[in-house]
């Protein structure tokens, strides 16, 4: 292993054209009592070097499964990961152990919602930023000191001499999430998973992470798959979104064109439920119904005893396909539907 | 509003300390609070945490003690009643709170939950506490059915109706409503929210209505208050404050407001505060906000600012409040 310092430019990329994680067919199912369950279903996607996506959807879509199986986070004995999962070169889904733990917190990061539960609560904060530098490089202690120091600095934390010496429960919500955005920058990661960071922080502290996020993507040319139920979230930080539904993902497109033509009805239906475009006081649209149990997948759409648009046709297996100008989607009635998004 | 009108709930001054676990120190929660709410009337109380909001709305129904003021209920006030009055009167006063799983027993069936506060009131013969309470179940939209079930065998959206058929059991007309749709996806929030309208249409209820979310108390209120570490700091309708906002934290509170709006559609600056809500232990000499306030100046930190009406119905506290208040008005309504 190379020390960090000094990481050499990444293997070279096979056929997958520049990207820097290609997902193809990821089907992600759980061992359980009932027999084996699918949490996700042919996840196909890709993200480019800086590409910033937002992954949507409700509760039980399988947007957070999908994130941690990125960094094979699940339980091996119960989760088990089909497809390719190939990150420069890599096979996520196959590779061993020794190569995974040279990728894993050091060229992909992960931060979630919950800061308390992601930092030990026996360490200072200073300590746990610098492990993961001198658990990826030879180091000595004072650098790693020196570049925690850095890294804290970095993520807008004032007198980090200070913070430094801090232990999680000294800190406020806002602080701890700057210090776990601070651990997972350390080894600069190309890509950083982010599963819903800012869901537990107040709005205006929400504002500065947010801003923090996009700045450090911005500076390192670092790719972020952004995992939230918020749209507004997604709006404001990514580039791409992605809508997942019970485990499949539903449609892909640029988050301006998916916000004003949403081509899926799911994801049209997402739009429609938000408060701030209806009328003041005017009854709230909503989805009716919810979202299908894992052992209880309806055949064909999965979304078709939701959706408004459901059609004889429906029933059959609905494939994800391209849509023109770099969108897909996962609805055979597409080019049927006018879809309102937030401007319709 | 008339100023005739008895207002259904007063606030008058609240203040309320708890200890803190430093020695010797108190943490002001609710520092000099005081609001009117009128009948039929949804009034949205904003604020993020360390604002107090969360305290109020339970000193409202009675589950905290004032350290100082008065709550008035229809003129009266809760505290000079009888405790066999004030036992008979707080069934008019209820409160749904965020997580509906922690309101229900997971124990009891759906059915002998919504019964419950009936028996504990002895309102009725046990068949005519049944018959209430399977009404008050179809009253929020569930099917019969619910009634046997367990609240494991319920959606998210489905015990939040059962949380709220049981508030309805006891003939509420003013009901807390604090952060109800927070735990809830945002497909199912319209429909809690469709429902709160209808039973205030039907009920003629009132509501205090909390919550972090500028997006729903904007879509629900009839006026919006906003708390900033135990204090208001802004009062009045829900257009006024939403599209011109007086007070230097609203107007950073509606612009941290992620949009899900395509860039081409947002509004372009964004007011970003510095920091964060310093501690109710400890807060800040003469405005609380001054500390992160863009527009501070030494006056602010000698003095607290008077909360006064600054347009009509239009209150704040700021001392720069006029002056804030008519560079709204020229520049025009603000982009909500």
């Amino acid at each position: 292993m190379s020390a960090v310092a000094t990481q050499a430019t990444p293997p070279a990329v096979p056929a997958s054209r520049g990207l820097l994680l290609d997902v193809q067919g990821m089907s992600i199912s759980f061992a359980t009592a009932a027999g084996r369950l699918e949490a996700t279903r042919d996840v196909t996607f890709s993200v480019s070097p800086g590409e910033r996506i937002g992954v949507v959807g409700e509760s039980g879509c399988g947007k957070t499964v999908t994130g941690l199986s990125l960094l094979r986070l699940l339980p091996e004995d119960v989760a088990h990961i089909a497809g390719r999962l190939d990150f420069m070169g890599v096979d996520l889904a196959t590779c061993g152990e020794d190569e995974l733990r040279d990728i894993r917190g050091k060229r992909i990061g992960m931060i979630f919602q919950e800061p308390m539960s992601a930092l030990d609560p026996v360490f200072t904060v200073g300590e746990q930023i610098a492990e993961g530098l001198r658990a990826h490089g030879r180091m000595s202690r004072a650098e790693a000191r020196d570049r925690a120091l850095a890294a804290l600095r970095s993520v807008g934390i004032a007198a980090p001499e200070r913070r430094y010496h801090a232990y999680p429960h000294q800190l406020s919500g806002g602080m701890r999430q700057r210090v776990m955005i601070a651990g997972a920058m350390i080894c600069n990661p190309q890509l950083l998973i982010a599963d819903e960071p800012t869901t537990a922080l107040d709005v205006t502290v929400q504002a500065q992470i947010l801003e923090l996020l996009r700045d450090l993507s911005d500076r390192s040319h670092m790719a972020l798959i952004f995992i939230t139920h918020d749209l507004g979230v997604v709006a404001e930080t990514c580039t791409r979104m992605l809508t997942m539904y019970a485990g499949e993902i539903v449609e892909d497109a640029a988050v301006d064109a998916a916000l004003e033509h949403p081509l899926h009805p799911y994801t049209s239906g997402l739009l429609r439920a938000l408060p701030r475009l209806s009328p003041r006081r005017a009854a709230l649209p909503s989805i009716p119904g919810r979202v299908p149990t894992l052992g209880q997948m309806p055949t064909g759409c999965r979304f078709r005893q939701r959706c408004p648009y459901a059609a004889a046709g429906c029933e059959a297996p609905q494939a994800l396909q391209d849509a023109g100008g770099g969108r897909r989607v996962r609805c055979w009635r597409f080019r049927d539907l006018a879809l309102p998004g937030v401007a319709a | 509003m008339s100023e005739a009108r008895t207002p259904t709930l007063s606030v008058r001054d609240l203040r309320i300390e708890f200890p803190a676990a430093e020695r010797g120190a108190t943490v002001k929660a609710v520092d000099g609070v005081s609001f009117d709410i009128f009948k039929g009337e949804t009034f949205g109380l904003i604020g993020e945490s360390g604002s107090g909001k969360t305290t109020i709305g339970r000193a409202v129904v009675h589950l905290v003690e004032p350290t100082a003021g008065a709550i008035l209920h229809d003129g009266v006030d809760a505290a000079t009643l009888s405790s066999r009055d004030f036992r008979a009167a707080r069934r008019a006063w209820q409160i749904v709170f965020q997580d509906p799983n922690a309101a229900l027993n997971p124990r009891s069936k759906i059915l002998s939950s919504v019964m419950e506060p009936l028996e504990i009131a002895r309102v009725g013969a046990p068949e005519e506490r049944r018959r209430a309470a399977l009404q008050a179940l179809a009253r929020v939209g569930l099917p019969e059915e619910i009634a046997t079930r367990y609240p494991h065998q319920l959606s998210g959206g489905q015990k939040q109706r059962v949380v709220i058929a049981r508030t309805l059991t006891m003939k509420p007309e003013l009901i807390v409503c604090d952060e109800v749709v927070a735990a809830l996806d945002m497909s199912i929030r319209g429909d809690v929210l469709n429902l709160f309208a209808e039973l205030q249409r039907e009920l003629g209820l009132t509501y205090l209505f909390i919550t972090h979310d500028l997006s729903v108390v904007s879509h629900i209120s009839d006026r919006i208050a906003v708390a900033y570490l135990g204090r208001l700091v802004e009062l009045g309708p829900a257009e006024a404050v939403t599209d011109a906002a007086i007070h230097p934290y609203t107007r950073a509170l509606l612009s941290a407001e992620p949009e899900p709006l395509p860039s081409h559609m947002r509004a372009g600056e964004r007011i970003l505060l510095e920091g964060e809500i310093p501690s109710p232990i400890h807060p800040p000499s003469g405005c609380h906000f001054r500390t992160r306030c863009p527009h501070a100046a030494d006056l602010c930190a000698q003095r607290a600012p008077e909360w006064r009406e600054i347009a009509r119905d239009h209150w704040a506290a700021c001392h720069f409040a006029e002056q804030f208040a008519s560079e709204t008005t020229k520049a025009g309504a603000m982009p909500a």
